[in-house]
């Protein structure tokens, strides 16, 4: 098993699907419980340092270490010695030093959690990637990877198109390489100018156009546009990106009728997705937060859970 | 399966068989008979639930529910009940993969839960199991039924309907075979030499091979 989880890139199927089994049993142990909770990571300390906004992330990542019995710390930039000027690796260090077996960090710098692990290797301190920068966000792929099975079944040899701003999506690139390792097959949709350089070595099939990929999709995943990255004009205008990438009722109609529309959210309506799509049956985005919990609790479980690795 | 030599024979060097397939089945169906017996299950007073412990405990569930419906035309829900993640070992052993739990779909409340396992060893396997009960709801009363008892208690559990008492060293080794997991029904007894260590019957301790310091509580 993983010592860390730091990519999506590189993870077999075994273990891919280890966790997603996992998942499905922790969600079906805990289906209809009045008390959700498990003693199993009873006297372990997960820190959590996001150095980046998140919701749905954190509380995801919060409730899967408590439902577990794990003590769960949250540090933020703000409000942290970092903000005295602190270097990440001394800040990862103290959190180590003070107990933590597990730091689930969010970073804006691509590539953050691979140099904690390093820093952090010698201290037996497990590292999670909430997402670093444009690079990878592995537990959402895994997540939306679960509710692709719940809603699917067996990916192999589905069609999932992700459409949107490539370029700064860390889920993007995580779910093609999950994606692909499960069997699918993956389109990525985007205008040129938001396509990520070296695309190509990804595995999947790129293009610009939404509309003729539709009847063909097991699925569609929008993503977010992400203004808070852009530094230029990508598109000209907001209305032009939702005419020509944004999620319409209209279009969603000429997926297949088995189709799913996920979304790692946040949402937003009305120009990456209609809200008529977004609230139907066919959209898993409550699906995906509420497996976003198990998933965690699995991953949590394989890193935490089993004797110590003396390698 | 990990048998040095003569796989396939009926009991290689180093075991002894303890039950036969004959012996199995009379068992199981003495169990049955004593449960109807103990809670009284003709009268429909109490509401019995049968709940096996992960792997052999569970086909040994259902086969005591089949032989209670047969001879008292008393259906008995049967289920599962995994017990991984309450497990006190947790760190002392590699990762487990966790079996998929099913409780009837009436639940527990109030109900006579009968455990149900194959080898009562330790205890401490029947201790995750009453926590992981609790978490289901609450029984009325729980009660245990073990294929085998080989003794070596580290806590204070005893089995109410007990298949077979076997007095063994605590290096032995005994295994439980059943068709729904295994290619035979048998009950083996191992002398270490010969034995693979991984074949515990009990889930609560591989102590069997060596009595490590582990655990005098959680952690």
């Amino acid at each position: 098993m993983i010592r860390h989880l730091l990519t999506a890139d590189g993870l077999d199927g075994e273990t891919v699907n280890t966790v997603l089994d996992t998942a499905d049993t922790l969600k079906r142990t805990l289906l209809g419980r009045e008390v959700r909770k498990l003693p199993t990571l009873r006297g372990r300390t997960v820190i959590t340092m996001f150095y980046e906004n998140s919701t749905r992330t954190r509380v995801s990542f919060e409730v899967a270490g408590k439902w577990m019995s794990a003590d769960v710390i949250n540090v933020s930039a703000s409000g942290s010695s970092t903000g005295k000027g602190e270097s990440l690796r001394d800040t990862a260090l103290t959190l180590s030093a003070a107990g933590a077996d597990c730091v689930i960090l969010r970073h804006g710098a691509s590539g953050a959690p691979h140099r904690l692990a390093e820093w952090l290797d010698h201290t037996g301190t497990k590292v999670v990637n909430a997402g670093d920068g444009t690079h990878e966000h592995p537990t959402q792929a895994l997540l939306d990877a679960a509710t692709l099975r719940e809603r699917l079944g067996e990916l192999a040899g589905r069609r999932i198109g992700i459409v949107g701003d490539l370029l700064h999506s860390r889920v993007a690139r995580s779910n093609v390489h999950l994606l692909r390792t499960l069997g699918a097959e993956v389109v990525l949709i985007a205008p040129p100018t938001l396509v990520p350089e070296g695309v190509e070595s990804w595995g999947a099939t790129v293009t610009h156009e939404l509309d003729p990929q539709l009847p063909g999709l097991d699925a569609v995943m929008g993503l977010r546009v992400q203004a808070e990255r852009m530094n230029g004009g990508f598109f000209p205008t907001a209305r032009e990106y939702s005419i020509g990438y944004g999620l319409s009722a209209a279009r969603t109609a000429k997926l297949p009728e088995h189709a799913v529309v996920l979304h790692p959210g946040p949402m937003l309506r009305g120009m990456e997705i209609a809200p008529q799509v977004a609230d139907s049956p066919r959209a898993a985005v409550e699906q995906q937060v509420r497996n976003g919990v198990h998933v965690r609790m699995a991953v949590l479980y394989h890193l935490l859970a089993g004797e110590e690795s003396t390698a | 399966m990990a048998s040095r030599q003569s796989a396939d024979a009926a009991v290689p060097a180093g075991e002894r068989e303890l039950l036969s397939a004959g012996d199995v089945a009379r068992t199981v169906a003495r169990m049955a008979h004593q449960i109807i017996e103990k809670t009284a299950l003709d009268s429909g007073a109490e509401h019995v639930v049968l709940l096996g412990v992960p792997t052999r405990g569970v086909p040994l569930a259902h086969r005591i529910a089949e032989r209670i419906a047969t001879f008292s035309g008393v259906t008995v829900p049967s289920g599962a009940l995994d017990i991984t993640l309450y497990r006190d070992d947790l760190r002392q052993q590699p990762n487990r993969p966790l079996e998929p739990s099913s409780v009837p779909a009436e639940g527990v409340d109030d109900a006579l839960v009968v455990l149900v396992d194959d080898v009562l060893f330790s205890g401490r396997t029947v201790r995750s199991a009453l926590d992981a009960l609790r978490d289901q709801g609450r029984p009325r009363a729980v009660q245990l039924a073990v294929l085998v008892d080989r003794g070596h208690r580290e806590l204070p559990i005893r089995a109410d309907y007990v298949g077979k008492n076997v007095p063994t060293a605590r290096s032995e080794d005994v295994a439980v075979r059943l068709t729904e997991v295994d290619e035979a029904d048998a009950v083996l007894l191992r002398r270490p030499d010969t034995s693979s260590s991984q074949h515990t019957g009990d889930h609560s301790s591989s102590a069997a091979t060596d009595p490590a310091e582990s655990a005098g509580g959680n952690q």
